[in-house]
């Protein structure tokens, strides 16, 4: 019985010990072919769009709305603690930008764009149109894996501007109809204490996040087995984890921010 | 132009290949017939270096794939060859015509400009016209092969790997593709190694024929000799009997 427990937790210890091996090679494997290879541009390009473009919308509704929750949730917490809405932009500001508009951005992308990449690179794996690459002279890394990494830090801290562009401006609809702050007040809340260090404080998080998400995504997507199942499974997992390294990094870069001093 | 000794590949504790050795000359089409699953296409991806052999050598012009350990090496080695997959594995996002000169891109510095002619003669040399700009999906399977064919010769490799190149057609069709896999030998002069079960595009297509069993090659002989062989495994594989020691052993393997 207990041999037994030991066995199972021994080769789950292993097969996650190889897989974590594997992604290592393949950020290694990505690392050499940058240097050693010309850029894919037109397939850089053509990622850049279908990550960011069409990740745009929803980014900017769902933190729209989160804006208008954290206006309102500050507003009512305000007005029970002090008798009236006050600071609410700086809040909703200081939120957004900080923390909410990196990570309500990167979450979305996972859903949307990690989905979509393991999918089709797993569907590849498992039709052995990866293998028909290095057939062709390429290098799925190379023509695959790297184009879609920097699509990723391309576009995931453009996203995040917008999600806090469009956090503050739903915090502000929410703060004039709602609470009746006048917009002036609720721009010069968001203005007088927020600086540059703070808008860099979510920025740099943004290309943590995006490392995590696009090299899960390939490598989820390019060590899948088992046909249409696996690819399913492949997606679901590279979703699941993407989410989760979001959370984690965040805590552990932001730590590393503070004790830097961007904070 | 190919030299096999003692290639052995595992796949967890299924021993896929044990010790196999072969040999192919510069211009000769060497065809490798046996049962399914034993381990035909893991010699042809071990190769091309797709799959990297447990144990042994594969030596093409004195260069030992298996002892490549650099990607970028590695990507220069299988310049030499051509790969023709047994689903044709075409890239579904992609144009016949993007699919076609694909590795033109990566395996030539033949300039851009040229790409969609060169797509457009090989297409041709395959039986294939005004498809240029269509998907795979909108191909049937025989023309899929096809396409998988031109691509595999549009940057004119040295040697040409078929796996399993009639499988999945109708009779006409597999002789078609049989046909067409003779006349690129003509024209193109290149070495081969093509993977089957097919008896009749088998005899058609190959100047030797060699039989995989339990990872080694048991019987290699052309097709003429090999209809008369004595080798009773041979004798059951290509006249295609229920009874016989590979049915035997499938069923000792089964059991274990």
């Amino acid at each position: 019985m207990i041999t037994r427990a030991l066995k199972t937790v021994g080769s789950k210890m292993l097969a996650l010990a190889q897989s974590a091996g594997k992604a290592a090679m393949l950020v290694r494997s990505s690392v050499v072919w940058l240097a050693r290879s010309p850029l894919e541009g037109r397939q850089t390009m053509l990622q850049m769009v279908r990550i960011g473009v069409e990740s745009f919308m929803v980014t900017a509704m769902t933190s729209f709305f989160t804006g208008m929750v954290l206006a309102l949730q500050t507003g009512a917490s305000s007005k029970r603690l002090l008798n009236e809405p006050l600071f609410i932009g700086t809040v909703v500001a200081f939120s957004m930008v900080k923390e909410l508009g990196p990570v309500m951005s990167a979450l979305v992308v996972s859903g949307r764009a990690g989905a979509a990449i393991a999918a089709e690179l797993g569907t590849m794996c498992v039709t052995e149109q990866i293998d028909a690459l290095y057939t062709l002279g390429t290098d799925p890394v190379r023509y695959l894996v790297i184009p879609r990494v920097l699509a990723f830090l391309a576009v995931l801290p453009v996203l995040a501007i917008f999600s806090d562009y469009s956090g503050v401006l739903g915090g502000c609809l929410v703060a004039k109809l709602k609470l009746g702050i006048p917009t002036s007040v609720y721009w010069h809340d968001v203005f007088d204490y927020l600086e540059n260090k703070q808008f860099f404080h979510g920025l740099i998080k943004t290309y943590a996040f995006a490392l995590c998400i696009s090299y899960i995504s390939c490598y989820k997507g390019l060590t899948t087995t088992g046909g249409a199942e696996g690819v399913g499974k492949s997606t679901t997992s590279a979703v699941v984890m993407s989410m989760t390294a979001v959370l984690v990094v965040d805590y552990f870069v932001t730590a590393i921010l503070v004790a830097i001093g961007i904070t | 132009m190919i030299r096999a000794a003692g290639v052995m590949k595992s796949f967890g504790a299924r021993r896929v290949l044990r010790g196999l050795d072969i040999g192919v000359n510069e211009g000769e089409t060497l065809v490798i017939i046996g049962g399914s699953g034993c381990g035909k296409s893991t010699f042809l991806k071990c190769v091309i270096g797709l799959l990297r052999p447990d144990g042994g050598s594969i030596e093409v012009d004195g260069v030992d794939v298996s002892k490549v350990q650099d990607e970028v090496q590695i990507a220069e080695y299988r310049r030499k060859f051509g790969y023709c997959f047994q689903e044709g594995a075409l890239f579904d996002s992609m144009t016949i015509f993007e699919n076609v000169s694909f590795g033109l891109r990566y395996l030539t510095d033949i300039p851009v400009s040229r790409h969609r002619g060169i797509a457009r003669d090989k297409l041709a040399l395959v039986g294939l016209k005004d498809i240029e700009d269509m998907k795979p999906a909108q191909l049937s399977g025989g023309m899929k092969k096809r396409v998988a064919l031109a691509r595999a010769i549009a940057a004119e490799p040295r040697c040409i790997l078929y796996d399993e190149p009639t499988t999945g057609l109708d009779p006409i069709m597999s002789d078609i593709i049989s046909e067409l896999i003779l006349d690129l030998k003509k024209k193109l002069k290149v070495t081969a190694i093509a993977v089957t079960h097919d008896m009749k595009s088998a005899y058609k297509i190959g100047d030797r024929i060699a039989m995989l069993h339990e990872g080694r090659m048991i019987e290699v002989a052309d097709p003429q000799a090999l209809k008369s062989t004595k080798n009773p495994y041979v004798r059951q594989f290509i006249e295609g009997h229920r009874e016989g020691p590979i049915r035997m052993k499938l069923r000792e393997y089964g059991e274990e």
